[in-house]
């Protein structure tokens, strides 16, 4: 029964796809009606395509992937990959809710049906498995370390062993949990603020020696502020960022998956990247290959 | 004030040269601590260049509009925030207010006209509710606003409860602030005389309708002003909707920085901001008060001291001067 | 509700850490408190201004703005609060010596925030003494100081407890702000610890984390009410 309903969704989305294609050119510009698609009565595509709206949920505070700025709406790499898929969906740009999902609330919004989907630096790990579904990975990141482009001291994760180098994250995130493995005292040596802003500004004052995430957000700051910043060796993680739906949706996260795989081939990925983080010198690599689990 | 004049002599003319003089040099010191102190560093931090101070001061700066829409959007939600929690908890510190003298009088009552068994139940009951109330008030009262609203935006989802994070922040604000108001009214109805209450309940006024007609109105009046200056405690309260992204003054000003950049200026502008229209409220209060001192003057009420907890709510909350 | 007891370590360290920082703060607050309330009646007129001021910009502003500018203001001007590093205090308050200068940040911003708060409560407490008092010791000849040293405060000191004990407790519930702002460890930065990094239940975290907070507040809220009772029964 299930096997069967999953095929025949398998099967409608990739009609659909065709469709789209057929549909041509991959400019967001054309946003007001939305197309026209067809899909399996009673899935989460077709009741969001009636529907006309969406609620995405993403981070407001990460510059490349979700900030949102002085326009009032958020911007970044996370936001452009959210565009494709809605895009997909049929459904127009400019119907999207965005809510923001700091670290600490993702997995319960999408469990409480706060948002239909969640893209917001979303590392898939087994823990997070265990609640919700990842679809993707749509890009993989590495942990890594921001210093002041003087400083020698700190070479990597292992240099805050000795108990004296301060590291700054945030409250409730991956990289604040690792970096906390490699210290050698939590409370002399680990602070955690609510945004990455706040843990620049602390390394700029000099009350931390570095602050620790992902390369990318940390690439960021590095492209902001010319010849300040360095980072500190190579990533010490693997991060693999995944677009975050209901746990039991396997339609939906397929959906997902190869609206993905769609967006490695045509293009639409890349220039989504190069618009938005591409800009601070980060490589984007190969397209990661789809985890259809 | 008045309290002021009496501590000193009015100075003479010899007093009045000195203490001039004083006066001069420390308001001088003060400009020179804060030009070497504030001034000096914040200026070799570069903390004063246009390039910081410009979107928010310079209308010809080229962010200068953008900045401001994101700011009034801030204000507006804050204020939202801010007035339907008041409105809130007023609704149901009132409620918690009556319900807890009722319950007061309730435990005193002994049911003479039941039956044994029965009134001793009764009596019971009306004693647990007391020290269910008693012990609700405890709790929300002594918990830190942060952690109620963090545990409603948490906690409620957890029950299958959701909605707007705005309502999150106005209900963790109402559970403590009715507490805190419901407070204020029930020792402002203890504080009245009690020959209030004796009249009341000798033209035959039920206890509920002595509460409501009698007692209510002018526990009230006299504590208008300390729910005023818990007016300025729930606004600067809506500042902790950023912990739950709430998009209010605060979290639109963390969006501003992370666009320009410029921290120190970002919240010093919230900061002045906060204290104008802080400011303004309290000083309603005051004038509230002193109308309200001059009206009971005339008017020959029974005047007795405001009771111990306005002092209370207006420590915590800073009405001015009981 | 393992979590309570599987993890009392997190739950003992965060009380632990809040109780410090509230002693600490009450300390420097009442300290602080006074000198600002001695200011605003004092006979000079700048320095009555300068504990207006005061009162006035630390009372209207909320405390997440003070400790925002305790702790991204101060490195600013080139500080890092290292006078806090009082060599004794700080074998008892460890935090206060460790490089991470957030805890004494924090520390900061709560002692001037609640300082204003005093100086109110005591000035409602010098308020309440009547005025024929006062009067009555400059009829005898005492100056300013003799007369607050003597006459006034030894009296208004009466007054002034409840509402000091309920500024207390305000500062205690304020301090959960601290977690906020870079101190690690607190009650309320275990709370969010536990239940987002370590995906913990939420309930029973939240019960644990109140009674550590209720522990602190609500036996001083009794206290206070007594003391109330007790001096309407007096007044009467």
């Amino acid at each position: 029964m299930r096997f069967t309903r999953v095929a025949a969704l398998a099967t409608v989305a990739a009609l659909s796809f065709g469709i789209a294609a057929c549909g041509g050119s991959d400019d967001s510009t054309e946003s007001s009606g939305g197309e026209a698609k067809t899909f399996a009565a009673g899935s989460t595509m077709e009741k969001l395509n009636k529907a006309g709206s969406i609620k995405v949920g993403t981070k407001f505070d990460q510059p490349g992937f979700g900030l949102k700025g002085l326009s009032g709406k958020p911007e970044g790499f996370d936001v452009e990959v959210a565009k494709i898929i809605v895009k997909e969906l049929g459904i127009a740009e400019d119907k999207i809710e965005y809510v923001e999902t700091p670290s600490k609330v993702r997995e319960d919004a999408i469990v409480n049906s706060n948002v239909d989907f969640v893209v917001a630096t979303y590392t898939i790990n087994d823990e997070r498995k265990k609640r919700i579904a990842f679809a993707g990975p749509y890009y993989e990141a590495g942990q890594n370390i921001l210093v002041k482009a003087d400083d020698a001291a700190i070479t990597g994760p292992d240099s805050f062993k000795d108990g004296t180098q301060k590291v700054c994250s945030v409250t409730g995130s991956t990289p604040a949990e690792t970096i906390k493995t490699y210290v050698k005292d939590v409370a002399s040596q680990v602070v955690l603020f609510d945004t990455y802003d706040k843990c620049v500004t602390a390394l700029d004052g000099g009350q931390v020696n570095a602050v620790t995430t992902d390369n990318v957000i940390l690439l960021g700051y590095i492209a902001k502020n010319e010849g300040k910043y360095k980072l500190a060796g190579e990533n010490f993680t693997k991060e693999p960022y995944g677009i975050g739906v209901k746990l039991e949706d396997t339609a939906f996260r397929t959906f997902i998956n190869e609206t993905l795989e769609k967006a490695f081939q045509d293009g639409s990925w890349k220039k989504a990247w190069d618009d938005t983080a591409g800009k601070f010198g980060a490589e984007l690599g190969t397209a990661p290959t789809v985890d259809k689990y | 004030m008045s309290q002021q004049s009496v501590l000193y002599d009015v100075p003479g003319p010899r007093q009045r040269r000195l203490t001039l003089v004083l006066s001069i040099l420390v308001g001088l010191l003060i400009l020179v601590g804060a030009y070497f102190l504030v001034y000096l560093p914040m200026d070799e931090k570069g903390q004063l260049t246009l390039e910081l101070w410009g979107p928010l001061i310079d209308p010809g700066n080229e962010n200068f509009s953008a900045v401001w829409d994101r700011i009034s959007v801030g204000i507006v939600n804050t204020l939202t925030a801010a007035a339907l929690a008041i409105v809130s908890s007023l609704a149901i510190g009132t409620l918690v207010a009556v319900l807890r003298i009722q319950l007061k009088t309730l435990v005193k009552r002994r049911f003479t006209g039941f039956a044994t068994p029965v009134s001793y139940l009764l009596r019971g009951l009306s004693w647990l509710l007391s020290a269910v109330t008693r012990v609700c008030i405890e709790v929300f009262r002594g918990l830190p606003v942060v952690l109620t609203i963090f545990f409603v935006a948490r906690g409620l989802p957890e029950f299958g409860i959701t909605m707007d994070t705005l309502f999150y922040l106005v209900i963790g604000l109402t559970i403590y602030n009715s507490v805190v108001i419901a407070e204020i009214l029930r020792s402002g109805m203890e504080g009245l005389p009690p020959g209030q209450r004796e009249a009341a309940a000798a033209i035959g006024l039920s206890p509920l309708q002595t509460t409501i007609i009698v007692l209510l109105p002018q526990a009230f009046r006299i504590m208008l002003p300390a729910l005023i200056s818990q007016l300025v405690v729930v606004l600067k309260d809506t500042s902790l909707g950023f912990i739950i992204s709430y998009e209010e003054i605060l979290n639109i000003g963390k969006q501003i920085i992370g666009a320009l950049s410029n921290p120190i200026q970002v919240y010093i502008v919230i900061a002045v901001l906060f204290i104008l229209v802080n400011y303004s409220l309290s000083k309603l209060a005051q004038y509230v008060q002193r109308r309200l001192a001059r009206g009971r003057k005339t008017a020959d009420t029974p005047t007795q001291n405001p009771p111990a907890v306005a002092l209370v709510s207006q420590a915590e909350g800073g009405a001015s001067g009981v | 509700m393992n979590v309570l007891i599987d993890r009392f370590d997190v739950f003992a360290g965060g009380f632990w850490l809040t109780f410090q920082i509230c002693v600490l703060a009450a300390i420097g607050a009442l300290v602080l408190g006074a000198v600002v309330a001695v200011l605003r009646i004092s006979p000079v007129p700048p320095l009555r201004a300068l504990g207006t001021a005061y009162v006035t910009v630390f009372r209207n502003m909320p405390l997440t703005v003070v400790m925002f500018f305790a702790a991204f203001g101060l490195p600013v001007l080139g500080s890092n609060a290292d006078f806090l590093r009082i060599p004794v205090l700080d074998q008892v308050f460890t935090r206060l010596g460790t490089d991470l200068p957030y805890f004494r940040f924090a520390l900061i911003a709560l002692v001037l925030y609640t300082a204003a708060f005093v100086c109110e409560a005591l000035r409602s407490g010098v308020n309440a003494v009547s005025p024929g008092q006062a009067e009555a010791a400059r009829a005898i000849g005492m100056t300013f100081t003799q007369n607050l040293r003597f006459v006034v405060l030894p009296q208004s000191w009466k007054a002034c407890i409840v509402p000091l004990g309920s500024v207390i407790i305000a500062m205690i519930k304020n301090s959960a702000l601290i977690g906020f702002f870079g101190v690690v460890g607190d009650l309320s930065q275990s709370a969010d610890q536990l239940t987002s990094a370590e995906g913990f239940a939420f309930v029973p975290v939240a019960i644990g984390i109140s009674i550590g907070y209720l522990i602190m507040t609500v036996p001083l809220g009794a206290l206070l009410d007594r003391i109330e009772r007790r001096q309407a029964v007096a007044a009467r």
